[in-house]
């Protein structure tokens, strides 16, 4: 047996909003291995790697390198340790060239100037060692995703890193991009280095990885050889049963359209065209979702529909016939469109405030809740409970503050209350984005829930499980514009809606864009 | 535990002040154990010395409710110094030059000097509303313009040549708020103040404009997404808190002065702030912080009178408590230990 490079000892991190992201976790690795650390989201693999990283302090616990103890206040100490880690969200400067972020802060000098030409030459002689094709010269903005990711790593090893960590490395490429990856991570396995890699995606971790460590809601639930256990028992042992969301769904009835939009276009302030002429419709019943990796202009086309961009948008957008795209979110949600944003902690809550405070920010305003100027405490209250129980919602009452509360738990006070001021078209903005798989599931029934009450959902979501699951209609979104259409979503590979989603692919016009008139069957 | 952090932490920073307080004491004063009793019983030895402290809680408390509003709407607005002086010296010229009976006459001095703060208030609300120009700044600024204009009108239109000193005509009888508790000099404003704070507690916690005030004060991203118009929200707080600023400038003038004598800014306003920040800005327990506040005032006056310790100790205890309890990292290891009980305790 091989020994042990690196050992983490019970540890434990709580944050400071009593959230208990890691409890009594042991994790070691061994030289020259790829470790796979899976996981749902919201097991805790993150903050073990950042704990391991640096980023974060244990509240209790150890960490061994080498058999010596070692303690990383900041990602300085760690690197230096010989660690490395590439973010989920990469971490370079986007207007520098490639040689520039990959000698940021350890710049060769020449006099008081930078040695450009040596930096060029560090990095060439390194992308060709490890077989990480980079352009030196080339500024990061205009490199792909893949492509930055290539940097990311090859920064990680000129500084030394023999400890490789890489968080969800895979979340931001497609199938093809994922492959060539895969190939240079087992190319870096060969020169030694040893290799973490998180993910919840058991078909890429069984394919490369030599061991797995798999969380469970912030524990380990047990380190194995890959040869020794099959996808089904690590599937059972991250969700503590056997669980592929897949979900029976009713059929739907689907009505008159109730969302309508027809040529929105939207360019942003760096005269980018963030939007173009999207044509897109919802009826009632219907859940439409839009998937795309991150970035491709989902975000500005909930804006659009939710007031955020200010009316800057050519094109229309109608609600039940009356345009919205010009008016402000509090006239919006007067129609009766809800919306479950993407951000829970900066635009979905008030952290310091009750969880019932947060239930009625939605509808204090009508008349069922207030007399007047005055609240209706009591109304508010049993409403609030009310909401807890149907969410199962993991709280001391609806007193407590929000903050306290955990991510899953958070949002589902949030979708609660999105949902049960019975709206008629609903947007739902990653709904389940870092949850807990229960909590998750929650949210999908209630999702179904709200579509057979003829509500029109709006599904945006980077999670094709989810989206390929939840959606009737199924949009797939690249640079700004919707690039391909699918009536049964369940049918479409993940390879496929893959080449959409890079923009290798693309439907013609009439199928990408479906308007209302072209397609009014009954299903 | 967890529940009471903050009054704990609240509590242990005046004790850590106190201690501190006792130790200086220690060192400078000849007889530090006299000196310390009369610095902690002085102000509760009789009638009249509770009295004192009463009666100065009354501004601090209209203060501080005012700046519990402005601080709880997420606003840094230390206007509430000017608002007091020159409601103060309104109220003045209406009890000097206006002829009413003895219960309209207060009255009528009270509500001008609230609406004239009210107003004068609004103008930075607005800025921040519109322009988001930052209220700490503003506000700072409309303290000298207020203080300028203020000592204008007392040196040149009220000035009253026969006195010796640089104050005001007396006012008429009429307008001088009636005593409450005979042998001090406690007045009628210590009930006005009492239910500007209950109105205030309720208006905070069961209205609609007061759950708005406390959702954009909390997050305002999330008060917008929600469909609350904070920019109006930001505009009527401060009309709310420039009310009861100047409102308290005017009860101050009327019931404790025959003239209006105030030469510079009287320093309630910024001690409001120090009100709302040891009551957690919550209006009900302004009246703790304020009353204590009050006391150890009193208490260092006492002791500079009666001792050889001089009253501004108490800007040390004040400093250290403001220092304690605006140092987020302060017990904040106590904090984590106790969280990491809770998560244990939860499986």
């Amino acid at each position: 047996m091989r020994e042990n490079v690196l050992e983490m000892r019970n540890i434990t991190k709580v944050y400071q909003n009593g959230v208990t992201a890691n409890r009594n976790v042991d994790f070691s690795l061994r030289e020259g291995e790829i470790h796979a650390l899976a996981g749902e989201n919201g097991a805790g693999k993150s903050t073990l790697m950042k704990i391991l990283f640096g980023m974060e302090a244990p509240s209790d616990g150890e960490i061994l390198l080498r058999g010596e103890g070692v303690r990383f206040q900041t990602p300085q100490d760690a690197i230096e340790k010989g660690i490395g880690m590439v973010h989920q969200h990469f971490m370079l400067v986007p207007s520098f060239t490639v040689a520039e972020n990959m000698v940021l802060g350890m710049e060769p000098k020449r006099g008081l100037g930078i040695h450009y030409e040596e930096a060029v030459r560090m990095t060439k002689a390194l992308s060709e060692k490890y077989q990480l094709t980079v352009d030196p010269r080339a500024k990061v903005e205009s490199l792909s995703v893949g492509m930055k990711q290539k940097v990311e790593i090859l920064k990680a090893l000129l500084r030394g890193a023999k400890v490789l960590i890489l968080d969800e490395p895979t979340a931001v490429l497609t199938p093809q991009e994922t492959e060539e990856l895969f190939k240079q991570l087992l190319l870096l396995k060969q020169e030694g280095h040893t290799i973490v890699f998180i993910s919840h995606k058991l078909k890429e971790v069984k394919a490369i990885c030599d061991r797995i460590t798999i969380m469970r809601s912030g524990t380990s639930a047990g380190v194995f050889n890959m040869a020794d256990v099959t996808e089904q028992e690590i599937s059972r042992l991250m969700v503590g049963r056997d669980v592929m969301l897949k979900y029976d769904k009713e059929e739907s009835f689907y009505g008159p359209p109730v969302l309508d939009v027809k040529g929105l276009t939207y360019v942003n302030a760096l005269d980018k065209k963030a939007l173009s002429d999207i044509h897109l419709s919802i009826r009632t019943g219907e859940i439409v979702g839009i998937a795309g990796v991150e970035g491709n202009g989902q975000a500005e086309l909930v804006k659009a529909l939710t007031g955020g961009l200010d009316g800057r948008v050519q094109g229309s957008a109608k609600v039940n016939g009356s345009e919205i795209s010009n008016l402000d979110i509090r006239s919006i949600r007067d129609l009766g469109i809800s919306y479950v944003p993407e951000d829970r902690m900066s635009q979905g809550a008030a952290k310091e405030e009750s969880i019932s405070d947060n239930i009625i920010s939605t509808r204090y305003r009508s008349r069922e809740w207030n007399k007047g100027l005055f609240l209706k405490g009591k109304s508010i209250v049993s409403l609030a409970e009310k909401l807890i129980e149907e969410f199962k919602v993991r709280c001391s009452g609806p007193a407590q503050p929000i903050g306290m509360l955990s991510g899953g738990n958070m949002q589902k006070v949030i979708v609660a209350r999105e949902c049960s001021i019975d709206p008629i078209l609903l947007i739902a903005e990653q709904p389940t984005r870092g949850v807990d798989i229960g909590a998750a599931q929650l949210i999908h029934q209630k999702l179904l829930e709200m579509r057979s009450q003829n509500c029109a959902i709006l599904l945006i979501s980077a999670d094709l499980n989810e989206i390929m699951e939840l959606s009737d209609t199924l949009y797939v979104m690249y640079g700004g514009e919707l690039v391909a259409a699918f009536d049964k979503p369940s049918e479409v590979t993940e390879e496929e809606l893959g080449l959409y989603m890079l923009g290798l692919k693309k439907q013609q016009g009439e199928h990408a864009g479906r308007s209302v008139t072209s397609d009014a069957q009954v299903l | 535990m967890l529940k009471y952090f903050d009054v704990i932490r609240t509590l242990v920073s005046v004790a850590i002040a106190l201690v501190i307080a006792f130790l200086i004491i220690a060192m400078i004063s000849d007889q530090p154990l006299e000196t310390i009793s009369i610095f902690l019983l002085g102000p509760i030895s009789t009638t009249a010395q509770i009295g004192n402290v009463v009666e100065m809680s009354i501004p601090l408390m209209f203060t501080g409710l005012s700046v519990v509003l402005l601080f709880r709407s997420g606003m840094f607005n230390l206007g509430a110094e000017g608002l007091f002086f020159i409601s103060g010296l309104v109220a003045a010229i209406i009890a000097i030059y206006a002829s009413m009976s003895g219960f309209i006459h207060p009255v009528a001095a009270i509500l001008a000097g609230s609406m004239v703060g009210a107003l004068l208030s609004v103008i930075p609300g607005i800025m921040k509303a519109k322009w988001n120009a930052d209220v700490l700044v503003t506000s700072l600024m409309f303290n000298s313009i207020l203080s300028g204009i203020g000592l204008y009108i007392l040196n040149y239109h009220l000035r009253d040549a026969a006195a010796f000193s640089n104050v005001s005509f007396k006012f008429q009888e009429t307008a001088r708020l009636a005593n409450l508790i005979p042998g001090t000099r406690i007045h009628t404003g210590l009930i006005l103040v009492l239910l500007c704070i209950v109105a205030t507690h309720y208006f905070m916690y069961h209205t609609r404009w007061g759950y708005e005030l406390r959702m954009t004060g909390s997050n305002r991203a999330f008060a917008e997404f929600s469909g609350i118009k904070t920019a109006r929200v930001i505009i009527t707080v401060h009309l709310i808190a420039g009310f009861l600023a100047g409102m308290g400038g005017a009860v101050e003038v009327l019931g404790m002065y025959s003239r209006f004598q105030w030469s510079s800014l009287p320093g309630y306003g910024l001690d409001g702030a120090l009100v709302a920040l040891l009551a957690k800005n919550n209006p009900l327990s302004v009246v703790g912080a304020a009353l204590f506040l009050a006391y150890i005032r009193i208490g260092a006056d006492q002791m500079s009178i009666m001792s050889d310790v001089p009253a501004e100790l108490v800007s040390i205890i004040q400093a250290i408590i403001i220092l304690l309890i605006s140092a987020e990292q302060f017990l904040k290891m106590w904090k984590n230990r106790q969280l990491l009980k809770e998560a244990e305790k939860l499986g």
